[in-house]
């Protein structure tokens, strides 16, 4: 696999604070007259969990887009790994929110990820090898028994997981997680964010996770990012969540456990 | 070529109902375009496109009006040019633009089939193109055959290509877009296949029920599949089969072969709903 060696990382002169780093810069995003978010500056390291959090209508899923590509926008998106040798645009996982499709649908996981991975037509034909490969891709998610069930029948969880292991294939340089509102339960959520957090840690992702369950966010995000309309605030857990900035934007006050986390970077904070 | 199929037809199947050469032809007709529904179709269902291709239908009423219109080129080629224009136009707009599909779908269809209208009933003559409303299959003539056959290839070809994509942004259009696959061009191949089975098609079943011939066998085999390749297979083989039955039961009733058809479509249809929960989990 060559995985390992794009994310092995040498100490670099960019003015990145980490190895690598992804760099957003000034996007902008309008729907007609509608400002949807404006001057949003975001570093991205590599080895670390940023959650995205904010009201709704505060833009998340769109600078989501905005970063695949998907919407129109104006800013410059660009990546820098270890050594130069990889910088340019990022190769992208996403992982969407929802999926729209028509839950009877016959389609098993190991069609999608054969239609995904290979121009082999999955209507015509199927090889052990491509079972075998599909399988060591969903134990990396602890989804390895639901290689043959239809989409229409994984709970919401398991969905999650499925594409979250599609989206690791190929090993990105940038992970995109939009988390969905509701239709996953409590131990399905703690099981997804054990997984990203492992992830983070054995590839040295840079992941963006739009959250909404501000408890996990405190638990496994190393940085975490205030988004309505701008950037309000940026920096660690502990610092975005006792800035009176969130209390004003959620209302509330959150809890958080910030003793369990690994001591993160505290430059570039905003807060 | 053809003597071959007609002695080949005499010699493994001597019944009465083939005794004609023109039911020789349908038979081989039947044969050509029914797998082809049964494929475009599995998606066609997938992708929510049933009204999409329905107004396919009525681009086609437009393209054979113009083609009677204009004169100098055959009609049936006015009717592939138009239907192609048709659905490019559709799925374009439908991509560039935020307004909901089904209504950019219903503006074009009922566009269309006003045009068609005002163009074929100019000076009375709307009589002549009725036939195109019920199809006749037994009409099918050898030129045809070849061309039918020219375009299974073309088609099975392309589904070779871009089934996996197709599937790809059926489940979700961002994620497709994440893989570097270009969904405009692939929605617009898919399309444009369509327009053109429905096109040459639609002389043989009939612009009221070509529809139906790309719905009914999939959303049949929906109810007995859970994977990609049994639903294939199964939506094929229900197209074949009512194809076929609907042929012949068409010659010993004196029925319209394409009516006929949708007809058993149709029974497959309800009879494999009511069986769908031994079949899918």
């Amino acid at each position: 696999m060559i995985e390992n060696n794009w994310h092995t990382c040498s100490h670099s002169e960019s003015d990145c604070g980490r190895l690598c780093c992804t760099k957003i810069e000034n996007f902008n995003v309008a729907f007609g007259n509608t400002q949807i978010f404006q001057d949003v500056n975001l570093h991205i390291h590599c080895g670390e969990l940023t959650a995205l959090i904010g009201p709704n209508g505060a833009g998340k899923s769109t600078l989501l887009k905005a970063i695949l590509g998907e919407v129109k926008h104006s800013g410059v998106l660009k990546y820098f790994d270890a050594k130069g040798v990889h910088s340019g645009h990022p190769l992208i996982g996403y992982v969407p929110q929802y999926l729209n499709f028509d839950l009877s649908t016959p389609t098993s996981v190991l069609d999608l990820f054969t239609a995904y991975l290979t121009n082999i037509p999955c209507w015509l034909t199927s090889s052990q090898r491509i079972r075998e490969r599909v399988s060591q891709i969903l134990v990396k998610v602890k989804a390895e028994h639901l290689i043959d069930r239809r989409l229409g029948a994984l709970s919401g969880g398991e969905l999650q997981r499925v594409l979250l292991a599609l989206s690791l294939e190929p090993i990105p340089d940038l992970l995109l997680l939009d988390e969905p509102v509701s239709g996953i339960d409590q131990n399905g959520l703690e099981l997804f964010y054990n997984i990203v957090s492992d992830l983070r840690a054995n590839h040295d992702l840079s992941i963006i996770l739009i959250s909404h369950d501000l408890n996990l966010v405190a638990k496994y995000a190393d940085r975490v990012v205030l988004l309505n309309g701008t950037v309000i605030c940026n920096g660690t857990p502990e610092e975005v969540f006792n800035d009176p900035r969130t209390r004003n934007v959620f209302g509330m006050l959150v809890q958080h456990n910030a003793q369990d986390k690994i001591p993160s970077n505290k430059e570039d904070s905003s807060c | 070529m053809l003597d071959l199929w007609y002695d080949l037809i005499n010699f493994i199947l001597p019944f009465q109902w083939l005794g004609h050469n023109f039911m020789k032809n349908a038979l081989l007709a039947v044969l050509l375009v029914t797998p082809l529904f049964g494929l475009l179709g599995t998606m066609v269902v997938s992708n929510r496109m049933v009204f999409f291709s329905d107004s396919l239908g009525h681009g086609a009423f437009t393209g054979i009006a113009i083609g009677v219109l204009v004169g100098g080129i055959k009609p049936l080629t006015a009717l592939v040019l138009f239907s192609l224009f048709f659905s490019i136009a559709i799925t374009v707009i439908k991509n560039k633009s935020r307004v909901s599909t089904d209504t950019i779908i219903g503006v074009f269809s009922s566009t269309a089939i006003a045009l068609g209208l005002m163009i074929m009933s100019h000076g009375g003559s709307f009589a002549k193109f009725s036939s195109y409303l019920i199809g006749d299959l037994l009409s099918i003539t050898p030129g045809e055959l070849g061309m039918l056959f020219c375009v299974f290839i073309g088609i099975v070809l392309l589904w070779l290509a871009i089934f996996n994509k197709i599937l790809v942004i059926s489940i979700n259009p961002s994620l497709a877009a994440s893989r570097g696959i270009n969904t405009l061009l692939i929605e617009i191949l898919f399309s444009s296949a369509l327009a053109i089975v429905v096109a040459i098609s639609i002389q043989w079943v009939g612009l009221l029920i070509i529809n139906s011939m790309l719905v009914l066998p999939a959303a049949a085999a929906r109810n007995v599949t859970s994977n990609v390749r049994q639903y294939h297979l199964v939506s094929v083989l229900f197209a074949m089969f009512a194809g076929v039955a609907g042929l012949i039961l068409s010659y010993y009733w004196n029925t319209a072969t394409g009516a006929t058809i949708i007809l058993i479509a149709a029974m497959l249809f309800f009879s494999t709903f009511l069986l769908r929960n031994r079949f899918v989990d």
